[in-house]
């Protein structure tokens, strides 16, 4: 590892958000975009904000960083009321990252990310330093991206840098409208999984605006789901949403087949993980097949010095050369063990493997995923679910 | 013709740099103008069709009038010739940069906006560069232009080459008449092309590689 993390895995670096009847009513309009919203987000949480169009999210949102000036209620952060600081002020310690990652064409990978620490007055050396270690985490190598233009990356390494910004000074707050909603889907869950690994490393406070319900349920440590007006329709963990939705909207939106969305609940990490004989880059073909021919397994996964994964390969495309080759990272598909077995799933079903490789912290290697390790697992919790729904239902109020 | 330029290579010489030093210096000013009215309108946008307006009428006010209504209040003389062509050379370059400012992005104000970067950092880092292409495009018109205009203000003795043309036209029939038209002509066009060439270079070197087509 060339960087340390900011933060230990336990320390807690977000800060408490408290919406306090909040109203905001944009002029000429008959009903308030958003009437007298109140919630707690705890600090080190992320939390999802939902629902359907026009409900209020993004203007929920951006009043927390004043975009927004609300019509009535107060916003507090860590305890203190934001309309007594100054916008500006406020906002370079918010982290803001939007659709499409919103990067300034004109400018390149670094210079957008240096944007909010060079308004704080942090010296040359330490911004260097900060850009490289962001795009560390967000899995892009500084030596080859630094330096580039938006135009030169593709949508999903573009929100990557956006959401590489957004942390750029550190904030302890993070907020985050619909940022993976103009990727692919495969990108999309492999951005969702990063986040992950980056939330579970810094513990910030992020709320992030989605319409996509099973994306608040992989991500969030609560949801909140919003009514038209932006009335709180329900403000609670994933399990207890789909375990006890509150009312009617909330069990249409959550919508059918809520058992599948199980599948959403458990993560990878949960589950037995096989573990294929792997090959470091640069060492002898022959070494490593015969390795794999001894264990009898038919591919070897490729890792660089780091312990990453950069490949998976059939022995035969191995033996073609003398020595393990290098593999383009971005190319191949890893799941983040926070990732849901629902997407375990899907990337297994796109592998001609017949499985998929699994990435702890920072992209570290873990093992595989197969489809007898997940059933083993669904059938293992089948009963105990059973039982805590049922538990769960009996709870009047949550 | 070739007698006559060998003859006088120097004044020509000397007049051509005249002509192109006008120019320049006035477009450079009309840029500076054009760039601050075009802020102005960016920012309260009811101005946008007052400056639409203008830009529009001006253009078509006739170069002479322009130099017979600046003439009781400025003199004969350089000074006139300068405001006459500023004036012109601002109304392409106000037209584009009002368009260039007003259409970035309103995602990427909002972004810049949230980050905590104030109207002033908006401006100078967000907006400019991005309208940068679109603006020079503007002075490119502006440049071409005002060869011309330039040329005309030579009428109340401004410097330059237009002074060929009008010495040309006064002598018609005489000796050199020709020969003063040609020169004249052909200068400007060639002077237009060379600062359009620097003006494109210098274009590629202040537009960010991330923008430039
Ligand atoms: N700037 C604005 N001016 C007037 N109405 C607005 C503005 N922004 C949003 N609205 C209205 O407020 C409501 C909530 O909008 P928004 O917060 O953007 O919803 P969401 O993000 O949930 O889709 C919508 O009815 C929308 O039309
Ligand atoms: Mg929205």
């Amino acid at each position: 590892m060339t960087t340390t993390p900011t933060h230990g895995a336990d320390d807690v670096s977000g800060i408490e958000i408290e919406l306090d009847e909040v109203v905001k009513r944009y002029p000429g309009q008959k009903m308030a975009a958003v009437d007298s919203l109140s919630l707690t987000v705890p600090a080190g949480e992320m939390v999802i904000f939902v629902g359907p169009s026009g409900c209020g999210k993004t203007t929920s949102l951006k009043m927390i960083n004043r975009l927004i000036r609300p019509t009535s209620g107060t916003i507090r952060l860590g305890g203190e009321d934001i309309s007594k600081r100054g916008a500006d002020e406020l906002r370079r310690h918010i982290g803001y990252v939007i659709q499409g990652g919103s990067l300034f064409p004109h400018m390149t990978v670094a210079t957008n990310i240096e944007i909010v620490p060079k308004l704080l007055g942090w010296d040359k050396a330490r911004i260097a330093e900060r850009v490289d270690e962001l795009l560390d985490l967000v899995g892009l190598e500084p030596d080859r991206y630094r330096d580039r233009y938006p135009r030169e990356l593709s949508g999903g390494q573009q929100q990557r840098v956006g959401v590489a910004r957004g942390l750029a000074a550190d904030p302890p707050v993070i907020l985050m409208d619909e940022p993976f909603g103009a990727v692919d889907p495969i990108t999309r869950q492999r951005l969702q999984d990063e986040l992950l690994g980056i939330q579970r490393e810094l513990h910030k406070t992020i709320v992030m605006v989605t319409h996509d319900i099973d994306e608040a349920i992989k991500l969030g440590d609560r949801v909140l789901i919003l009514q038209e007006g932006g009335r709180i329709a329900q403000y609670d963990t994933p399990e207890m949403i789909l375990a006890a939705p509150a009312n009617d909207f909330v069990d249409d939106f959550v919508g059918s087949g809520s058992a599948l969305k199980q599948l959403t609940l458990s993560r990878v990490s949960e589950i037995e993980l096989r573990h294929p004989t792997t090959a470091t880059v640069g060492e002898p073909s022959r070494e490593a097949i015969a390795r794999a021919e001894a264990a009898g397994d038919g591919s070897l996964v490729i890792l660089d010095s780091r312990r990453r994964p950069v490949a998976w390969r059939f022995l035969r495309e191995v033996a073609r050369r003398d020595t393990v080759l290098d593999g383009d990272r971005e190319k191949l598909v890893t799941l983040d063990e926070r990732a849901t077995l629902n997407d375990a799933l899907d990337v297994m079903l796109a592998s001609s493997y017949g499985g998929a490789i699994v990435c702890g912290r920072r992209d570290q290697y873990l093992g595989v995923a197969d489809f007898e390790s997940v059933t083993d697992h669904m059938r293992t919790v089948e009963k105990a679910a059973a039982e805590e729904v049922a538990a769960d239902t009996g709870r009047a109020e949550p | 013709m070739w007698d006559f330029i060998v003859e006088r290579h120097q004044q020509i010489l000397y007049d051509g740099f005249q002509h192109a030093y006008l120019v320049v210096l006035a477009v450079a000013a009309a840029t500076v103008i054009a760039i601050l009215l075009a802020m102005l309108v960016t920012k309260v946008p009811r101005l946008d069709s007052v400056a639409n307006m203008l830009s529009a009428i001006g253009l078509t006010i006739p170069g002479f009038a322009l130099v017979g209504l600046l003439m009781p209040a400025t003199g004969i003389g350089s000074t006139t010739a300068f405001i006459c062509v500023c004036f012109y050379a601002t109304l392409p370059i106000l037209r584009n940069a009002v368009v260039g400012l007003q259409g970035v992005e309103p995602v990427l104000i909002e972004s810049a906006r949230g980050m905590g970067m104030g109207e002033a950092a908006v401006m100078a880092r967000v907006r400019l560069p991005l309208a940068w292409p679109v603006i020079l495009a503007g002075i490119r018109v502006s440049l071409q232009m005002s060869m011309g205009i330039a040329a005309i203000a030579a009428y109340v003795l401004g410097p330059g080459l237009g002074s060929y043309i009008f010495s040309g036209l006064a002598q018609i029939g005489g000796k050199n008449a020709l020969n003063y038209a040609l020169v004249g002509t052909l200068g400007v066009v060639v002077l237009a092309l060379l600062l359009d060439l620097l003006l494109v270079l210098v274009g590629r070197l202040t537009t960010s590689k991330g923008i430039r087509v």
